[in-house]
């Protein structure tokens, strides 16, 4: 029998009857590597993303995390195993420090925050900067050390890189991929077929509410990419 | 001048309304139609208080009157709040939970310390300044935490995403919210005396009340209101963000601003 995805649809359906932003969706992500979710604006890729750790429900159809029903399961237990990092940069106010304390507010020492931090990327010292002044690059490589804290087993990334400008947008790309290749499985939404090439290992493509074609990278993209 | 102001008195007064409605008229403002709507409503809603009051706190009439007269208070501030923030689940519920509160423990102080005795005169208007004010701070709350989580959502979603629960997720913005409906009661508390001369004084001594009893009349209803504005405000925002939280800690869908769906 093979192994439960990573992530499952069945039949999911979300948003009032009159105006679908997902419609009997079928779909399976593979638990391993890094799977890209495009499709044009609107199409329902980032609504996906979101049912993946609950901050959307489906309005009908099931959603499984390796095999288990995800409305059977304690939300912020979910959320803390699958994490997120949004199109945005949201810091919260106050240090780097504070930032990364409310992801996990046991972890009181310097060096295991600077630890997160050396993993998005970022030196020590950006532990005392004022989370308000950093710029987009960096806040959004905040946010991953801070989705990284709760010590997640599954990573969501909802277009990362749109705020961002190409370098700062390869080092999260360059980011992405280390974390893949130290086990953690990344679901990364983009509407960039560029991206999507750079990156994908599998690839779901979304039409308006449904799916479009999926699987491996090179049996979706060819193997020219 | 006489203790009175009379008819003509107040007549006299309308001079105000009438530089009202010039500025309104000549900075093309378009609220001259509010203006005099406004004064007429208020005219009349007052006038038909007085008459009213002038039964319900005449000391033969059964204190019982004076009762249902701030249970009506109360019931009417929540109605009040409720048609303000509609975005709010069952803001009526908490609404009147709320001010009943604020009124419950104003007149515990205001009535059970004995600051004022136990009669019609004092029970209905204590109660409809202490009321009066709680609404006021609670509609600010209701109205101002839905707009702040609607415009706060990709924080709220921040933090929800890291598994925080929604009340450590509502936090930073509940308490903005607070402190932005408490400051002007504190701002006019600071203020006494030195800006303006508050109501329940001014009338007193208008009325010919010895100014330093006037005073601590004041001061005491002052004291009786921050009290109210606070335990309103706190259990307003406490009982609505609730309400704007499925139980799977979701923020609900919530408009831009409270305005529109008014």
């Amino acid at each position: 029998m093979p192994p439960p995805a990573l992530f499952s649809f069945e039949q999911v359906s979300v948003g009032p009857r009159e105006a679908r932003r997902l419609e009997r969706l079928d779909a399976s992500l593979p638990d391993g590597g890094l799977t890209v979710v495009a499709g044009p604006s609107g199409s329902g890729k980032s609504t996906l993303l979101r049912l993946c750790n609950r901050l959307e429900v489906p309005s009908e159809g099931c959603v499984r995390h390796r095999g288990d029903d995800i409305a059977q399961r304690d939300p912020l237990e979910l959320r803390r195993e699958v994490a997120m990092v949004f199109q945005r940069p949201v810091t919260f106010a106050g240090t780097v420090r504070d930032n990364l304390r409310e992801a996990a507010p046991a972890r009181d020492d310097d060096d295991a925050l600077a630890e997160l931090l050396e993993r998005a990327g970022l030196r020590r010292a950006f532990l005392e900067r004022d989370a308000g002044e950093l710029s987009g690059g960096e806040a959004q490589r905040v946010c991953l050390a801070r989705a990284l804290a709760t010590q997640p087993r599954v990573l969501l990334m909802d277009e990362p890189t749109s705020s961002l400008d190409g370098e700062a947008a390869a080092v999260l790309e360059r980011l992405a991929r280390e974390l893949v290749d130290d086990g953690t499985p990344v679901v990364w939404v983009t509407h960039s077929q560029e991206q999507m090439r750079r990156l994908a290992d599998h690839v779901l493509l979304i039409a308006v509410g449904h799916v479009d074609r999926s699987g491996s990278a090179p049996e979706v993209l060819g193997d020219g990419r | 001048m006489g203790d009175d102001v009379g008819f003509e008195g107040l007549a006299a007064s309308l001079v105000l309304v009438a530089v009202a409605l010039a500025i309104g008229w000549r900075l093309r403002l378009r609220i001259q139609r509010d203006l005099v709507v406004s004064v007429v409503r208020g005219f009349a809603q007052l006038i038909a208080v007085g008459a009213a009051l002038a039964i319900v706190i005449e000391p033969k009439t059964p204190l019982v009157w004076s009762w249902l007269w701030v249970v009506g208070i109360v019931v009417f501030a929540a109605a009040t709040t409720r048609r303000r923030a509609p975005a709010v689940p069952g803001l009526f519920w908490i609404s009147l939970v709320a001010n009943g509160a604020s009124a419950a423990i104003g007149f515990a102080v205001a009535f059970g310390l004995g600051m004022f005795p136990v009669e019609g005169r004092t029970l209905v208007p204590v109660a409809g300044m202490l009321v009066g004010n709680s609404m006021k701070s609670a509609i600010v709350v209701a109205e101002r935490l839905v707009e702040a989580l609607s415009e706060g959502r990709q924080e709220v979603e921040a933090r929800l995403a890291l598994g925080q629960p929604w009340s450590a997720a509502s936090r930073p913005i509940v308490r903005g919210v607070l402190r932005t409906a408490l400051s002007p009661q504190i701002e006019n508390t600071k203020a006494l005396g030195i800006v303006f001369l508050p109501g329940a004084m001014t009338g007193l001594i208008l009325a010919g009340v010895d100014p330093v009893d006037a005073v601590l009349v004041q001061l005491a209803l002052m004291y009786l209101i921050l009290g109210g504005v606070a335990t309103t405000t706190a259990v307003t925002a406490l009982g609505a963000v609730r309400r704007l939280f499925t139980a799977d800690h979701r923020l609900v869908a919530l408009p831009r601003s409270t305005r529109d769906t008014g």
